[in-house]
């Protein structure tokens, strides 16, 4: 995956040359080990700085709405879907938007594989699947798909479905015979655990809204918890507080999520904010057999009616 | 030294409907201990933090003038949470102030001097702390001539218009009221922008006249070229900001236009100072 | 006495005993980091960690803090009166805490304790606090502390700095808050002040060496704000940006806050938040308007704050102490010392 970088910088560069697009959007060399920093290129002079590995775990659909004249995105399977629901929700038009798609074959999981080291991670480099990672005291060879984000190693859409051109060849989709044990992990337990799980789960959380702020499907001009007139929801270390952003949250993203992981990505505590839509994502599948981004003719299940839908908890 | 975040206990003694459309109200607070009236001792432009607990606090410019004794005044309008709870509330309610916060205008340097008073809409509450100031038998003769452009979008808008025509009739201060427009076939005064009535009334400028200039942005950004045009130079025109604050002593570090802190040092600036900040409010 | 050796084994016994009569804050690790929490009676400090994830400034500086309380009962004889909050500030030590963050603590002083006034809470716990300090020997890559006035041994700001070798802790009492901290633990085992300063010298010069990460920051105070402020470049720097709050929140030397009032039932309380200027709530008025309304804007903000408009204000160097936890947080790689660098070469062109 990291060898279509190549083709990625030369359809980029035509694409700017020919003046089809104002920018392209995609990802940039971090400045240490293991990050990638989104950035639009306005010309063929830079189309250097693009890069594209298993550390561009962020969703760049985040960054393409609001944008002036055509933008070309750089989409993964999950970032494509997230294109698809923006077009759906009239964030953007088909139109304003050119997709260069590329076959996915996983984003490394960065706390896994930091936790590995005693010290700070210094280099990481990769080679199809072989990592090699130094610290300074230490060098590690490792083989990508045992350190695959979990969202990754439970993704049934590599491939993009929604493109322009394609920078790689499709690759083999996953056939998962389950597709949540992350959610049955957390439905076996009894209530009291249940609740111990969520209530670890957000100890850490300062507040400081990068999930939601990474996340593609969280475009709304104020956010819920950022009203004043009234305040719905306390700013502050309150318990309940933390806990009904994260909740409400979810159910405001249900049925829209495509498990892109940016949110844990970005979240600087190392939360796995995705506990919190998982159970979602798994009931919009069994009640309303959706999943998010497939179809540009639907709104997702929570906007729209069908005499269909299940109503067996109307008593 | 004293817990700066503490407001002074205060009771609402009268509240006036400012405006026609109600939506500015006047109040008249009084302290409830004895000797916090003189703590509390303040300078024409000013400004307080209206406290309301279990609401929150407001920043908000002192309307009294410190020759006023016996109690302060706020004129607010009513935009947000804190004001539209104010609004509401009735005379005998408790409630705080804290303060007085900010620096003022900078009356040692306006003594002998031509002072100009230019207020739009509802800005005009300092301006009338520094109007009463400088009308004080004991003050009037520190200062030269006092002109006072105030405009707003109709009479009824204007605020204290009881006072203002009271202060037209003196000759020691000459006034120029406007309005944007009026019905009223018996309006006495100007009818027209602030910016217009400041080029055709104003005095020219010298090195013995200063312009104190407060209102909304789009009112002070078109009567800056009228100041200029009569020869103001930046350090002649001092001006007060507005911003969002919360502590308004200069540690939560909300207000800052650049590294200046709108709570701390300011909220009055001349031009010249402005003129060396981002222009970021 | 200035320097004392503690012996490993009778660490956590003497941290113990101080208990009685101080609160411990120390490095803790969970399953996603390392953080500067409390440390109740059988947690001990981890003294082997890297970095903390967070700073020590929630010891003073609580993310949620209750100011002012006030009783809406209105039978009741001072109702709707504020009153202060009765907080806890007895003595408190932060141990194993980086020099870098004690540094920060100073700078963050700056604000809280000012000619004019005097923020009690902030000051209160200050002055309550003891800073036992543990040296850096093998700064991280992220590290850039000597650039910018600091360093992995320096001693700004700290009561006690300690060096870990391996068997014991060489520690340097600075001040008498620390000798007082070192006395209460009963570390009373003296050891030769000039062989032990010059180990210290020794191990900083070690340890300074094994600082990867340098940022040049000359030029700043020279520059000409408004040049700054107007450069082209910050739309680029602001790109990847999402405006969250991480960068400020892990940040020893950032200090904003909110100030909210919450009522429940008859009682009410105003407390504080810290809060973020990169958030585009953060400086809009009532009516609307928003100085700061555009990302960019925000963005530029920040970066100004920390390298110009402090440095131009309290001429103490910059805003920053090098802790390099902003540039491994940052969900989007936003990286200051390439800021810095950005705005310590910039030229204006004509």
């Amino acid at each position: 995956m990291d060898t279509c970088i190549k083709k990625i910088r030369a359809l980029a560069a035509d694409l700017l040359d020919k003046g089809e697009v104002e920018r392209v959007i995609g990802f940039a060399k971090g400045t240490i080990p293991m990050a990638t920093s989104p950035i639009a290129i306005g010309s063929k002079q830079e189309i250097e700085k693009l890069v594209f590995n298993s550390t561009c775990g962020l969703n760049l659909a985040n960054f393409v709405t609001k944008q002036k004249g055509k933008t070309a995105i750089i989409a993964k399977g999950c970032d494509s879907r997230n294109i698809v629901t923006h077009i759906v929700e009239n964030q953007i038009k088909r139109d304003e938007i050119y997709i260069i798609g590329v076959p996915c074959t996983g984003m490394v999981d960065k706390f896994k594989i930091a936790s590995l080291f005693k010290d700070e991670i210094t280099q990481f480099e990769e080679a199809g699947d072989t990592l090699t990672v130094s610290s300074l005291s230490q060098t590690q060879t490792l083989n990508k798909q045992d350190y695959l984000r979990e969202n990754c190693s439970l993704c049934t859409h590599r491939n993009p479905v929604l493109y322009d051109v394609l920078a790689a060849d499709l690759v083999e989709e996953q056939v998962l015979e389950n597709p949540f044990p992350d959610v049955d992990r957390i439905e076996a337990l009894d209530p009291d655990a249940r609740w111990e799980h969520f209530e670890n789960l957000t100890k850490n959380c300062i507040r400081c809204y990068a999930c939601r702020n990474a996340c593609p499907i969280c475009y709304c001009p104020t956010c819920f918890v950022d009203e004043a007139g009234p305040q719905w929801v306390g700013k502050g270390q309150n318990k309940t507080d933390v806990d009904t952003f994260h909740f409400l949250r979810a159910f405001h993203c249900a049925g829209r999520c495509t498990d892109c992981g940016a949110c844990v990505e970005a979240c600087p505590m190392g939360i796995n904010v995705r506990d919190f839509t998982r159970k979602l994502n798994k009931d919009t599948l069994e009640m309303f057999g959706w999943e998010a981004g497939l179809d540009l003719t639907k709104r997702p299940p929570l906007d729209a009616y069908s005499p269909q839908d299940p109503n067996d908890f109307i008593k | 030294m004293e817990n700066p975040y503490m407001p002074y206990p205060v009771r609402i003694d009268d509240i006036q409907i400012a405006t026609e459309d109600k939506s500015l109200k006047t109040f008249k607070f009084v302290f409830l201990n004895e000797g916090d009236e003189e703590k509390f001792a303040y300078h024409a432009g000013q400004f307080a933090e209206l406290s309301i607990p279990g609401v929150g606090e407001i920043p908000i410019g002192i309307a009294s003038s410190p020759v006023e004794k016996g109690f302060v005044k706020f004129t607010v309008f009513r935009a947000g949470v804190v004001t539209s709870h104010l609004h509401n509330m009735k005379v005998g309610d408790i409630m705080g102030i804290r303060g007085p916060l900010g620096n003022w205008y900078p009356w040692d340097k306006l003594e002998n001097k031509n002072v100009v008073i230019i207020g739009g809409g509802f800005a005009f509450t300092t301006l009338r702390s520094s109007i009463v100031y400088m009308l004080d038998p004991a003050n009037r003769s520190k200062f030269k001539n006092i002109d006072v452009v105030y405009g707003s979008r109709s009479p009824g808008m204007l605020l204290y218009r009881e006072e203002l025509f009271e202060w037209e009739k003196r000759d020691d201060i000459n006034m120029h009221i406007t309005v944007d427009g009026t019905d009223d076939p018996d309006w006495k005064y100007h009818t027209g922008f602030v910016p217009q009535v400041v080029e055709q009334n104003a005095p020219k400028a010298d090195e013995d006249t200063y312009a104190i200039i407060c209102g909304p942005p789009i009112m002070i950004k078109f009567t800056q070229p009228s100041l200029t045009q009569l020869g103001y130079k930046p350090h002649q025109i001092i001006m007060s900001l507005e911003n969002r604050m919360k502590c308004g002593i200069g540690m939560c570090g909300r207000c800052n236009i650049g590294k200046e802190l709108v709570c701390k040092d300011g909220p009055v600036f001349t031009l010249e100072q402005i003129n060396q900040t981002p222009k970021e409010y | 006495m200035k320097f004392i050796t503690i012996d490993k084994k009778d660490w956590t016994k003497g941290i113990d005993k101080s208990r009685k009569t101080y609160q411990l804050f120390g490095p803790v690790k969970d399953e996603n980091g390392c953080k500067i929490k409390e440390l109740d009676k059988d947690l001990a400090p981890e003294m082997d960690y890297h970095e903390s994830v967070m700073s020590a400034k929630s010891v003073l500086f609580p993310q949620t803090e209750t100011l002012l309380t006030a009783n809406l009962d209105e039978s009741v004889e001072d109702h709707h009166i504020m009153k202060q909050a009765k907080n806890e500030y007895t003595p408190r030590a932060v141990l194993g805490i980086r020099p870098y963050d004690a540094k920060a603590i100073l700078l963050v002083k700056l604000n809280f304790d000012t000619d004019e006034y005097r923020d009690p809470y902030w000051c209160d716990a200050y002055e309550a606090t003891t800073l036992v300090g543990l040296g850096i020997t093998h700064p991280g890559p992220f590290d850039f502390s000597t650039s910018v006035g600091s360093g992995p041994f320096g001693e700004e700001g700290l009561d006690i700095l300690m060096a870990d070798l391996d068997d014991h802790y060489l520690a340097k009492v600075l001040t008498p808050k620390g000798e007082a901290y070192a006395a209460v633990c009963g570390f009373d085992a003296a050891a030769d002040d000039k062989e032990s300063q010059a180990l210290f010298d020794i191990l900083q010069l070690e340890a300074e060496k094994n600082i990867t990460s340098h940022v040049e920051t000359d030029k700043l105070k020279d520059k000409a704000l408004l040049d700054l402020h107007e450069a082209p470049f910050w739309d680029d720097i602001a790109f990847a940006c999402i405006n969250c709050g991480t960068c400020t929140y892990v940040c020893p030397t950032c200090w904003c806050f909110d100030i909210q009032d919450e009522a429940k039932q008859k009682q009410s309380s105003r407390f504080r938040n810290w809060d973020t200027c990169m958030s585009p709530l953060f400086t809009r008025h009532a009516t609307g308007h928003n100085p700061r309304g555009a990302k960019v804007q925000r963005v530029r903000q920040r970066f100004m704050h920390k390298l110009k408009y402090f440095l131009d204000k309290y001429d103490q160097g910059i805003m920053c102490v090098g802790c390099g936890r902003c540039v491994k947080s940052c969900p989007v790689n936003i990286d200051i010392r390439q800021v810095a660098h950005t705005m310590n070469t910039f030229e204006k062109k004509d």
